[in-house]
């Protein structure tokens, strides 16, 4: 088929419309079919996207299955996957399910909430398949829409100023990406993002307003870009809006938030950053360094202090991404490696924790840690699920949170020891506030009355976490499932990355001849 | 003479239908057929727009080039026209039942009209002149309409007043463009502006400018806007959200391009500065607007900063974009006005924003459609508001204006939150008494037309961009 991508990214699209179109009434009825029409619309996308990935050749660092058809403006509608995208292709069908199943509580406006989460996967596929400068954005920030809503519809008590806080944030984020865009369009007469890769932008420094800019065109359009995608990610200092919008959002929305959409930030740098910017990204990589080091450490020790167990796991998330920053711009293999495994591996882990607190959370409508202890007792099955993420979540070797964490550490290690030093540090405190959290959580005694009656996880809830269980442990125990079929694609991306610098800098030493002659 | 005459048929066309059906009006002296009066000429204005849209081949001139009907013309008058004509259907029925609808209503907006399409093609300064007062006597009147209220005949009289001081730096303008290019004739002055322009010249396009700036109410002459949007009955409001700012963008770039085109430099600075201003004025006063005709007064002087911004680039592509820009503001506007139209309690209407609270609940639909379009005016993508603000950015960026460009899209972001806040009361507020919604089957339509528009429009614009594209370049050479 020559439109398999087209096709898994608007499966979703198309059952939301049809939802929305001849869906009526509010009752039971109706909100179960709308349940099952986006159950079994995002699992027939995952199923599609199977055969993506079944019929992806690693060894081809090229995209593959590319469609391309002309669009206005001279842009181009351009789809096709390569061994950087093709895993956050499956990560994302592989989630989407599993949230929708998530959701089957829901009560209020359920045929809306389906309609946003399906609007919602087209839009992430959208992302790591276009091959568009503009197609890109289209859908990078059309992603906003249906999040703001579902953090504003269904959220918790404070859910207006954290969609606002949201949806501003981000959007200040991303809008001098697009001028950067327009200014690439500009000068490369094109958007596509095969030809911008191997596009050489002038890195030659000049002085805008007495500020001397080193690497010229390049850093400034690198700095833009970095705007969107380091409050996607999001890295500190920029990252306050996430757990705002993580503690109001309802569960789903907060597995969907911290699995998919904070993997565009990191997407993002590898795959304009990096590849078309390398000098402003050899420029800068000290500084983004160590904001990933004050980062993995700094917003762990913010949440060793938290008391709401979402904000916590948000923080968490922070530290996370932290790493996985760090691993990108290591730039050496094993460093993107890292990275790119740990933002699949952080997907399983950060969004199981999520649904996690979702089932205390339905039982007991409060995220608050004190209201909580001893639920081992009463709930044996969640104890054991809680434990085994916390312990990925901890990075212990054998789980997936181990290998990421690992990787970028080996990485960053030969580029910068000293951030490499600090970072470790975070493992340690990482492990910090994740086995205090689960004590106080789940061990200790029975004492308060309310939960003296709660009940363990009933068969759906064990079936939806069955599939992060086994990719966690899966990923942990055989990691070249993933690097097999990223690895040719990071090594391309490597080579011509330090191509790219040394022409530069032989560029750069003409020049400096000519000028002393 | 008589070639003369064929080249000006549609106006004159409009403008005979408009005195026929003044004398019908008069003598029958009946209000009870204005309503079939508002449907005649809203026929009238789509079948005049179906007509300059597919005759007409190279460009001509009239009046020995007083008059152009070029590729130019053409688009802003079947835009105008269009516009207008939804604006009449859709307000219809709520000046009927609001018992405004008199027959004079839709003979003063063909006559409005009329002046709009001689302001597009204007090749003089007279011309421009003739048909600027054509345009705004009529509206100075329909803003008016209401007579018995107070807000109304102030809004009326606030726009005359600062109308004719506008008019007035206009005409001063032109007096000392005259003064030293010796013609009033546009292809006269850029002969006597090719390159460096005289002292006085540029000072006459100074005043020329800031008449022409009042008229799209730029900043900073736009201190009319909200008033007279607040204070004009809601379908006069539509029309002036629409068609007029359209017909005075047109004549922006056509006195700036046709005009004043051999001293870009000159311009473009006032212009970028027009547009700077606009944008963040309408970006953060509409912050605090409680009415939501008020806060679509500031959104448009916001969006008039943008289609400027796309002005200011001076180049054909920067045309291409204002009126690509233009031609999507219009179209959401008017879904937007069918849904503050639509608005009512009690069969008063309503204009609060708080009004709004939980309106997604009751009709979900609308609701829908409405969010459309408000994350459309934000700008936000894959909605069509977002390609016409990528155009202007594009344009602005080749005419070397890279600081606007960074201004409008951080405008932008601030914008987003007033329309961000309507959202927020459709979908997350809480009960209260809320609205009605009037049935009206055709304020509806016009609502989903315009919302289905947003998002279908971005598979190819509807061959806007290509039409666009031949319009802008028979305007610029």
């Amino acid at each position: 088929m020559d439109n398999l991508l087209s096709i898994t990214t608007f499966i979703p699209a198309i059952a939301a419309v049809i939802l929305g179109l001849f869906l009526r009434g509010d009752d039971e009825d109706a909100q179960r079919n709308a349940k099952w029409v986006a159950l079994i619309a995002t699992t027939v996308t995952f199923i599609v996207s199977l055969f993506i990935l079944f019929e992806f050749d690693p060894n081809d660092t090229g995209f593959q299955f590319v469609e391309e058809r002309e669009w206005l403006l001279g842009l181009k509608y351009k789809m096709g996957v390569d061994g950087i995208s093709i895993l956050f292709v499956m990560l994302t069908t592989f989630i989407m399910p599993l949230t929708i199943a998530a959701s089957w509580n829901v009560k209020t406006r359920v045929k809306e909430y389906m309609i946003a989460f399906l609007v919602l996967e087209t839009l992430m596929l959208g992302v790591f398949m276009s091959l568009d400068l503009i197609l890109f954005y289209l859908f990078f920030e059309a992603g906003l829409i249906p999040m703001f809503l579902i953090i504003g519809i269904w959220g918790g008590a404070n859910r207006i100023y954290a969609s606002f806080k949201f949806f501003l944030y981000t959007f200040l984020g991303s809008v001098l990406m697009l001028v950067a865009m327009v200014a690439m369009f500009y000068d490369a007469q094109t958007t596509d993002i095969e030809v911008l890769m191997n596009h050489q932008f002038s890195s030659d420094s000049f002085s805008v307003l007495g500020l001397y800019i080193v690497g010229g065109a390049q850093t400034l359009m690198f700095l833009a870009f970095f705007a969107s995608f380091a409050v996607k990610m999001p890295m500190w200092p920029v990252h306050t809006w996430l757990p705002d919008a993580h503690v109001q959002a309802p569960t789903a929305g907060s597995v969907v938030l911290a699995a998919i959409l904070l993997k565009m930030g990191g997407y993002g740098f590898l795959r304009f950053s990096i590849p078309m910017f390398p000098v402003g990204a050899e420029v800068l990589t000290p500084l983004i360094l160590w904001m990933s080091a004050i980062a993995i450490v700094y917003t762990s020790l913010v949440a060793l202090a938290q008391e709401d167990m979402k904000k916590l796991i948000a923080y968490s998330s922070v530290a996370h991404m932290g790493y996985v920053t760090m691993g990108i711009f290591a730039a050496n293999q094993q460093g993107i490696d890292g990275a790119i495994f740990q933002m699949i591996s952080h997907g399983f882990i950060s969004g199981a924790l999520f649904l996690i607190v979702g089932v205390i959370y339905d039982r007991m409508h409060t995220r608050e840690i004190k209201a909580y202890g001893g639920l081992v007792n009463r709930m044996p099955a969640y104890a054991l699920v809680f434990m085994l993420f916390t312990m990925a979540n901890v990075g212990l070797p054998g789980t997936s949170g181990f290998v990421g964490e690992f990787l970028t550490l080996v990485g960053v290690f030969q580029v910068n020891t000293w951030v490499a030093v600090v970072a470790t540090a975070g493992v340690i405190l990482s492990a910090g506030y994740g086995l205090w959290l689960y004590r106080r959580v789940v061990f200790g005694p029975l004492i308060k009355e309310s939960l003296k009656s709660i009940s363990d996880m009933t068969r759906r809830e064990k079936a939806i976490f069955a599939p992060f269980v086994v990719m966690t442990l899966l990923l942990g125990v055989y990691p070249s499932l993933v690097t097999d079929i990223i690895g040719p694609s990071v090594e391309a991306l490597i080579v011509n990355y330090e191509t790219a610098l040394a022409a530069a800098a032989e560029a750069a030493e003409t020049a400096q001849a000519q000028l002393s002659e | 003479m008589q070639a003369d005459l064929i080249v000006i048929l549609p106006e004159i066309l409009i403008s005979l239908y408009a005195l026929v059906a003044l004398l019908v009006g008069a003598y029958t002296k009946q209000d009870d057929i204005a309503g079939l009066m508002t449907w005649i000429t809203a026929a009238v204005f789509v079948l005049m727009a179906f007509w300059i849209g597919t005759t007409g081949g190279s460009a001509q001139t009239a009046f020995d080039g007083m008059f152009h009907d070029d590729g130019f013309a053409r688009f802003s008058k079947v835009v105008i026209l269009l516009s207008a004509a939804a604006v009449l259907v859709m307000g219809q029925d709520y000046m009927a039942r609001h018992g405004m609808l008199r027959f004079e209503y839709p003979l003063l907006i063909a006559l409005a009209a009329v002046g709009m399409m001689v302001m597009v093609s204007a090749g003089d300064l007279m011309a421009l002149y003739m048909g600027l007062e054509l345009q705004s006597l009529a509206l100075y009147v329909v803003a008016s309409l209401r007579r018995d209220s107070a807000k109304s005949t102030e809004a009326g009289l606030k726009y005359f007043v600062l109308g004719a001081l506008s008019s007035g730096l206009l005409l001063y303008g032109a007096s000392l463009t005259y003064g030293f290019a010796g013609t009033t004739l546009f292809s006269g002055i850029i002969a006597a502006a090719d390159g460096q322009a005289p002292l006085g010249l540029l000072i006459g396009l100074v005043f020329v400018l800031a008449g022409l700036a009042f008229k799209v109410s730029a900043v900073p002459f736009h201190m009319w806007t909200p008033d007279v949007y607040e204070g004009a009955p809601t379908p006069i409001t539509a029309f002036f959200a629409t068609a007029p700012k359209m017909a005075a963008m047109a004549l922006f770039a056509r006195v700036v391009h046709d005009a004043y085109g051999g001293v870009v430099a000159d311009w473009q600075q006032v212009i970028a500065v027009f547009s700077l201003g606009s944008m963040f004025l309408g970006a953060i006063a509409a912050i605090g607007q409680r009415d939501i005709k008020r806060l679509m007064a500031y959104s448009s002087i916001a969006h008039m900063g943008y289609a400027l911004m796309g002005l200011a680039a001076g180049t054909v592509f920067g045309v291409q974009a204002m009126l690509i820009y233009m031609a999507i503001y219009v179209t959401m506007n008017v879904g937007t006005f069918a849904f503050v139209l639509s608005m009512e309690r009690d069969g008063r209407p309503v204009t609060r924003i708080d009004s709004l609270h939980l309106y997604s609940k009751a009709e979900p639909g609308r609701a829908f459609a409405m969010l459309v379009l408000l994350f459309s005016l934000a700008g936000v993508p894959p909605l069509l508001g977002f390609f016409g603000k990528l155009y202007v950015l594009r344009a602005a960026y080749e005419g070397g204006l890279l600081w606007l460009a960074i201004a409008g899209v951080i405008a932008s972001v601030i914008g987003a939150f007033y329309y961000l806040r309507i959202v927020y009361f459709m979908y997350f507020g809480e009960e209260n008494e809320g609205v009605e919604t009037e049935r009206s089957p055709i304020l509806a339509a016009l609502l989903m037309t315009s919302a289905t528009i947003m998002v279908v429009g971005i598979v190819n614009l509807f061959g806007v961009e290509g039409l666009a594209g031949v319009a802008a370049a028979t305007l610029v050479n």
